[in-house]
């Protein structure tokens, strides 16, 4: 199979542009997606090839067409809510949070909610507090919601589509600095469907496992690079769900390193991290050889400053001094 | 009841001189990579803010969204402290945590600069609340785009207005965009005023690139407010020459289009009105502009040679103490 580069935006693309022409349920809505051919260009083109009945600007009203989206798919169709970036979803907060997980039980079963919610999540460069929430944390606290986290194009293209068929609301969590970054995928003919809820090891390595997922994955490539060359060999396993979350491969990957750093984009107070450090200790506490370790954002609103933005991130330093410490190195 | 101080329309013109000067002084800082993320300049649009301003006293609230540099120059933030918040550092007008989309300036009553659409209309009213509250006759001044009037917030915030007859005016700025969408394909009524009236809140139309029309229609509503608190509500029709931020190219609207504001353009205007009745000349008006050019330039020398943030600082501000 002739293996090709694309960025992830074209991947991304390509998986919109695939489940659009495989299922006329299927639609895309949200603001600048259509004319404007998407604010981060990820729509590029499909107004042009699917029309302006599939293909639909919105004004700026999130909690109206999240909402419009929930009640589509109370009857059957399979909408595609592009928020501009996922800091927008808080106006729509009450709609992903409220009326699309809980319909399934509130009904007894009657109404699932086939909806896609996706777009850039998670800091930026420099966008300040209000345009830098990671919110995977937020969404991962509610029952019903699924959530993946894409760090390259082929697992971009894979989840997206997996997420379209999907007869349950999914926030498919991209992310702004990745759009432009490229990686090998298959063939455009190729149905390339990735599972929810299965990690994947993106580097093997013997002494310590850093658990990842999105803009902390090709931050823990970079890492474990860095750290070979003082002979510390990192497994660097990316989520790239987190709800499902796939706890057999972060069981796997620590009982091989017995060592464990948890990066994570968000906040550290109730993050992602906070849930995965716990089940590892309590599931496989005895496979340990330090006490896990947890890299995270600080627990500030995001500053404008670059210097201080760039403190506020998980870093590369913060990473290295995290590893080093498990390893006692 | 206090009158507006008497603004000097040649002060008002350096006003709008001043803002121009640095917003272009601003385009070019982040070009060359010495503002970083997002960044929407005003250029263009400097009528509205500059007449409004003239309306007021320097005792009442302004409020605005994310194209907000204007509105901080024009309540007396120093081009220095703005400059030096577009660069992120510690003598910005907030000290280089908010950046361009969040400016602030409590000395001068500049309530923000906020940068999600809508979410800043509530708060106007929160602002006039107070002000009724403790008997105070000032008004707040709340500035949103046409593409803030679809928002729920927006909605809410109207209706809490009427209902609570709070001293808030609301001036949307239409320029005709939201980024790429025009107000036809985002709004379904033919005009934004009828959105205000829907809620029983009594709305006008203002000429946005002229600075006469837009401080006179406002000092008369302004006046009423003062006098009786009650909402109110006026369109500014103007444009912005630039894209919607720094990184849009506009390519959705026409060189017809543009070149026809253009031939409008706010100070222009104000410049051939007040040359015409002899209170400008030729001479006064370049050195208006040199002083307009040199004011944006060292503002760039201050935000230089200005000191980043502390790292020691990261904390100070999450919780008050
Ligand atoms: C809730 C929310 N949704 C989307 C955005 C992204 N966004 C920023 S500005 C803008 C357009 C706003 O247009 P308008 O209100 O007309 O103001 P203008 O930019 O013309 O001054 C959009 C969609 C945002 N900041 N907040
Ligand atoms: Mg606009």
């Amino acid at each position: 199979m002739n293996m090709r580069e694309i960025t992830y935006r074209q991947a991304l693309n390509e998986a919109l542009a695939e489940e659009l022409a495989r299922d006329p349920n299927v639609f895309l809505m949200g603001e600048e997606v259509a004319e404007y051919n998407g604010a981060y260009k990820v729509s590029q083109g499909l107004l042009e090839r699917f029309g302006p009945k599939r293909i639909i600007d919105t004004p700026i009203s999130e909690n109206g067409f999240a909402g419009l989206g929930v009640g589509a798919a109370m009857v059957g169709l399979r909408p595609i809510i592009e928020f501009m970036t996922f800091s927008f979803s808080l106006v729509a907060f009450d709609q992903v949070v409220n009326n699309a997980p809980n319909m399934l039980t509130m009904s007894g079963g009657q109404f699932n909610i086939p909806i896609v919610f996706r777009g850039p999540n998670g800091p930026a460069h420099q966008l300040g507090a209000t345009h830098s929430h990671a919110t995977e944390c937020l969404y991962a606290n509610v029952p019903g919601l699924k959530i993946c986290t894409p760090a390259t194009p082929r697992d971009a293209k894979g989840l997206l589509k997996t997420a379209v068929r999907d007869n349950n609301p999914v926030l498919v969590l991209e992310s702004e600095l990745l759009y432009s970054s490229k990686g090998m995928i298959e063939p455009p003919h190729v149905e390339l469907l990735i599972p929810l809820g299965k990690a994947e090891v993106k580097r093997e390595g013997s002494d310590v496992t850093i658990v990842c997922y999105a803009q902390t994955v090709p931050l823990a490539l970079r890492v474990a690079e860095q750290l070979e060359e003082e002979n510390i060999s990192a497994e660097v396993l990316d989520l790239r769900s987190i709800k499902p979350l796939d706890e057999e491969a972060i069981y796997k990957s620590v009982a091989k390193t017995h060592r464990v750093v948890v990066a994570e984009q968000d906040r550290p107070y109730c993050g992602v991290g906070a849930e995965i450090c716990y089940r590892i200790q309590k599931n496989i506490f005895d496979e340990l050889d330090a006490p896990v370790a947890r890299v995270s954002q600080e627990d500030v609103p995001m500053p404008y400053n670059e210097r201080l933005e760039h403190a506020v991130l998980p870093n590369a330093e913060k990473l290295v001094a995290a590893v080093k410490k498990v390893c006692y190195a | 009841m206090q009158p507006p101080e008497e603004r000097d329309e040649v002060e008002m013109l350096w006003l709008m001189l001043l803002i121009r000067r640095f917003e272009e002084r601003a385009s070019q800082q982040y070009q060359s990579q010495k503002i970083g993320g997002f960044c929407h300049l005003y250029i263009g649009q400097e009528a509205v803010v500059a007449g409004a301003i003239a309306a007021t006293r320097r005792d009442d609230y302004i409020i605005t969204a994310y194209r907000d540099h204007a509105h901080a120059l024009a309540r007396g933030t120093s081009a220095n402290a703005c400059m030096a918040e577009l660069f992120g550092k510690d003598t910005g007008c907030s000290r280089g945590l908010g950046g361009s989309m969040h400016f602030f300036d409590k000395e001068h009553h500049m309530y923000g600069g906020h940068a999600i659409v809508g979410a800043h209309v509530p708060l106007a009213c929160g602002l006039a609340f107070a002000c009724k509250y403790r008997n105070e006759d000032r008004v707040t001044l709340c500035f949103f785009g046409d593409g803030a009037i679809n928002q729920g917030a927006f909605h809410e915030a109207l209706n809490l207005a009427a209902l609570y007859k709070l001293p808030v005016i609301f001036i949307c700025e239409n320029n005709l965009f939201a980024m790429g969408t025009s107000v036809e394909r985002s709004t379904s009524l033919k005009q934004i005023i009828q959105r205000a009236e829907g809620y029983d809140i009594p709305a006008c139309i203002v000429d946005g690139m002229n600075f006469r029309a837009v401080r006179d229609k406002l000092a008369e509503v302004i006046a009423s407010v003062r006098k009786e608190p009650h909402p109110a509500f006026v369109e500014a029709r103007t444009y912005r020459y630039r894209g919607h931020s720094m990184s849009d190219p506009a390519s959705y609207r026409t060189k017809e289009q543009l070149e026809k504001y253009r031939l409008d353009d706010p100070i222009t205007r104000l410049r051939a009105q007040l040359t015409r009745e002899g209170t400008l000349t030729n001479e006064k008006f370049d050195e208006l502009d040199k002083e307009a050019k040199r004011a944006a330039l060292d503002s760039v020398k201050f935000a230089e040679e200005s000191n980043e943030p502390p790292l020691a600082k990261l904390y100070d501000y999450t919780y008050a103490p």
